[in-house]
């Protein structure tokens, strides 16, 4: 397939169309990746999260430009929401990437979550893959930041940064919110707007607490609009990462996260083909019949169901 | 419909180039695409041609809906299309609003352009025209 080849050779075009296909669930997008996995898993991913309008893309904007700079090939998914009731999505991510999507040499591709809850969507796994096996060395994963079920990305990413701000409420609502149970890196931002040390008191005494007593969590002080605290939070990201590494957590860590992804890709495969495979409408109502009928348990038809749709 | 068969939903691009800061326009009828079950990548204010292409690129996007209310759109729009066509996109659909007097448009149209949409326009009407022009220009999934 002429699309993988050019994926590989780091193609911006041919990446964008990949993407496209894995998110829209096209056969060809699951033969992209089925070609690819062996050239999948050099890449850093690293997640932010954190409350609307912290900040976080013009984190990851500022943090991509330290990279760059650095020579490092550096790609971007940012996820918004899905809107319930049209199906539509306004993704406004790329009006703070304007530095980094400038130099024309970072991928950044906004995602709408189209449906799903855990603040990413069902694809941005995949495409991650497709960006790392693309040659992009640094991949920064944003999510959608409702500051609820952000579990998701601590799955996906090698490190998380939670990006908090004097003004989105004291610790014990950052504590409250379950931001900081999936943090390894807290960036406090807008500290030019004040408030920022009460708030990094706050955060240092939930954490003596014992919300998270096995490790230390780094908090730093960032003013991503202005560049400021971001090559610091680089080097912590790195830091990191580095210790990690040598740890095992790294890899132990990856291999967590790929045992809950491939759950739920078998979740969703299983699904399909228990309702979506050929003559699975009228299979179902049968059951429902013979239930009706008292010649079989509700428990019994459905094992039984998904016996004939695993066949 | 803003899908087709295949479970693609339409993305488009709606940017604001140029120098002049009122984008109202640009804010309307991405909330009105938004809530039609588009997928809308917002760039925001001041894009240049070259921005605006890559992010069509890498954003895969099936249409760029551009506003220029500076009177630039003599320069901006032939601009963006060759940048669209050099990266080969030559099916994305580019299209617009703004104040642009008929002759122009027709000149645009010639070269390319997609249709100008005047001011007070019915966002429906913006609405109906991609949701015909896109499938038509980008059939594949
Ligand atoms: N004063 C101040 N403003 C900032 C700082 N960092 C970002 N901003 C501004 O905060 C606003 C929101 O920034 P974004 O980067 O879009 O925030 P976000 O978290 O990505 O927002 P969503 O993706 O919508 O959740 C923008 O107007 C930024 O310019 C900072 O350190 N200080
Ligand atoms: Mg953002």
């Amino acid at each position: 397939m002429a699309l993988a080849d050019e994926v590989l050779r780091g193609s911006f075009h041919a990446i964008g169309k990949a993407i496209s296909l894995v998110e829209n669930g096209a056969p060809e997008g699951r033969d992209l990746l089925e070609r690819l996995h062996a050239r999948v898993g050099d890449s850093l991913r690293i997640g932010l999260t954190g409350p609307p309008g912290v900040g976080k893309s013009t984190a990851v904007d500022e943090m991509a430009a330290v990279l760059r700079a650095r020579g490092e090939k550096v790609a971007v998914v940012a996820v918004d929401p899905t809107s319930p009731f049209s199906g539509g999505a306004l993704l406004g991510d790329r009006i703070r990437m304007s530095k980094a999507a400038g130099a024309g040499d970072v991928f950044m591709r906004s995602m709408a979550t189209r449906g799903e809850s855990g603040g990413l969507a069902r694809a941005t796994q995949d495409a991650v893959d497709l960006l790392d096996a693309s040659g992009r060395t640094f991949i920064f994963i944003e999510t959608v930041g409702v500051g609820q079920s952000e579990i998701e990305v601590s799955r996906a990413a090698d490190c998380v940064i939670v990006l908090l701000s004097p003004e989105s409420g004291d610790g014990v609502q950052a504590m409250k919110s379950g931001l900081l149970e999936v943090a390894d890196i807290v960036a406090i931002n807008k500290a030019d707007r004040g408030g920022a040390d009460r708030l990094e008191h706050d955060l240092r005494t939930a954490f003596e607490l014992g919300l998270r007593p096995r490790r230390e969590i780094p908090i730093l002080a960032t003013q991503a609009n202005a560049g400021i605290g971001i090559p610091e939070l680089v080097a912590t990201v790195e830091a990191f990462v580095f210790a990690r590494k040598a740890s095992g957590a790294f890899q132990e860590r990856r291999r967590l996260g790929m045992e809950d992804r491939l759950r739920k890709i078998a979740e969703f495969l299983v699904q399909k083909d228990l309702w979506g495979g050929e003559g699975a409408p009228e299979r179902v109502k049968e059951a429902a019949e013979r239930v009706l009928r008292r010649e079989n348990s509700p428990y019994g038809c459905a094992r039984a169901l998904i016996r004939e749709a695993l066949r | 419909m803003t899908k087709d068969s295949t479970g693609r939903k339409f993305r488009v691009i709606v940017a604001k180039p140029g120098l002049d800061g009122h984008d109202r326009g640009a804010k309307v009828v991405a909330a009105a695409l938004r809530d039609a079950g588009f997928e809308v990548i917002y760039t925001g204010l001041h894009q240049t041609c070259d921005l605006i292409a890559n992010a069509a690129l890498q954003e895969d996007a099936d249409a760029v809906c551009v506003s220029i209310l500076s009177g630039a759109h003599m320069t901006i729009f032939p601009e963006l299309l060759d940048l669209l066509k050099k990266k080969g996109m030559d099916d994305v659909l580019l299209c617009g609003g703004g104040i642009i007097p008929p002759d122009d448009a027709e000149a645009l149209r010639h070269q390319g352009v997609g249709r100008l949409f005047g001011p007070g326009t019915d966002t429906r009407d913006i609405v109906r025209y991609l949701q015909e022009e896109i499938p038509r220009r980008r059939p594949r999934p």
